[in-house]
């Protein structure tokens, strides 16, 4: 089973996103800051990273930045979730290496849809 | 709503645009014409079909069958019938092409989403010659689906259904909540409302035909004149793209399907187009 941990500094946001990774048959890690999943990487590298932008401690971009400087940190694939939705952040955080990006707010199908676009998740998926 | 006005109503949709509306589906049917009924300041579904029994005006008459089309679709919906004419469809036609220009045609666009999917693989231009002139055009019963089309704004949940991030950040500007496509994207593609049941003799060419989803929303007697109209517009050597689980196979002879390219048919030589 491919492993997905979700960053994102609301308990609210996490609940919500661990039901629809998990029916898009996910094991699921959280963490609700970018310094706490630091920590989770550095144990076991997941496949797969929901990232949210603003938390405390550490933000998900300065995170992003800091796992591809990691041994074994250019592998998992990372997924923007956030409610920044300015290009010019959408580019940057492209820039360091996230694969896709989710705008906030969002919902199961987007979520799917996203995940089909970087190759996490299958398209029949979509369709369960 | 009475009985009769659902007869009515499923009457004209048939009759006018060969869509089969099921008359068992009154929430269906209520749903998509309420926001006509608000528009045309009546205060119900049922004051509207009163209204239009009294004045059987046709522009009225066309709101109401337009605004029971589906509106339903999504930037590279399905994902697989982009990647075909990206990869197989558009590189080969170029070449042989050369330097004419290459048409294409989504028919049944609805909000656009389908036509500006096709700007964008065009404007990458992935593995094409250079030179390559790409014409796309887009067509609708509905009016109002055009106009959203044409002006290429979309919500931020419609540019998050199948778009990627990549192409929202290189194609899209963003205005205010929402995102439009930019310039080059729009100018690329022309807009024409086109009733696929009606007589489509005067439509033109086009190399390649997208008509998903739009011959299942058909009544059955309408679907096979509309796939021999659309045979008539293409070229031998062209291409129609159906949508998932639809084939012109059993309802007419003007296509054969390419093996192990699911929705995609070419012409059948042996066919006859009338004349």
């Amino acid at each position: 089973m491919k492993t997905c941990l979700l960053v994102d500094d609301s308990r609210v946001i996490r609940k919500v996103a661990r039901r629809i990774l998990e029916d898009l048959g996910f094991e699921v890690a959280e963490a609700s800051d970018g310094l706490e999943a630091l920590a989770w990487c550095r144990a076991a590298m997941p496949d797969v990273i929901l990232l949210d932008w603003n938390m405390p401690v550490m933000n998900g971009l300065d995170f992003l930045r800091q796992l591809r400087t990691e041994p074994g940190g250019d592998a998992p694939k990372v997924v923007f979730c956030t409610v920044e939705s300015e290009p010019v952040r959408i580019r940057e955080a492209l820039a360091a290496g996230a694969c896709e990006y989710i705008m906030k707010p969002f919902d199961g199908d987007i979520i799917q849809a996203k995940f089909v676009e970087a190759g996490l998740a299958s398209e029949e998926s979509l369709a369960a | 709503m009475t009985p009769e006005d659902i007869k009515l109503i499923v009457a004209l949709c048939r009759q006018r645009a060969g869509l089969n509306i099921d008359p068992a589906r009154t929430y269906l049917i209520e749903s998509r014409l309420a926001p006509l009924a608000r528009r045309e300041a009546y205060g119900s579904v049922s004051e509207l079909i009163a209204g239009l029994r009294a004045r059987r005006e046709e522009p009225l008459i066309w709101a109401l069958v337009e605004a029971m089309t589906s509106s339903e679709t999504a930037f590279f919906r399905d994902r697989k019938p982009f990647h075909l004419f990206r990869d197989e469809i558009l590189p080969t036609l170029t070449r042989l092409r050369g330097p004419e220009p290459i048409r294409i045609w989504s028919a049944g666009c609805s909000t656009g989403q389908e036509a500006y999917s096709l700007a964008m693989i065009a404007e990458a231009g992935v593995g094409l010659e250079p030179g390559a002139r790409i014409e796309i055009y887009g067509s609708d019963l509905s009016e109002r689906a055009l106009e959203k089309a044409q002006a290429g704004l979309y919500n931020q949940f419609e540019v998050q259904r199948g778009l990627p991030i990549r192409m929202l950040v290189d194609y899209f500007e963003k205005v205010d909540d929402s995102w439009r496509l930019s310039p080059r994207i729009r100018q690329r593609v022309r807009w024409r409302r086109i009733n696929l049941a009606a007589d489509l003799s005067a439509v033109g060419r086009f190399d390649v035909i997208f008509c998903r989803n739009v011959l299942s929303a058909m009544d059955p007697a309408t679907r096979p004149r509309v796939l021999e109209g659309l045979a008539a517009a293409l070229p031998a050597d062209g291409f129609l793209v159906l949508g998932e689980g639809e084939s012109p196979l059993g309802l007419t002879d003007a296509y054969r399907p390419i093996s192990g390219r699911g929705g995609l048919f070419a012409r059948n030589p042996a066919h006859r187009v009338a004349a």
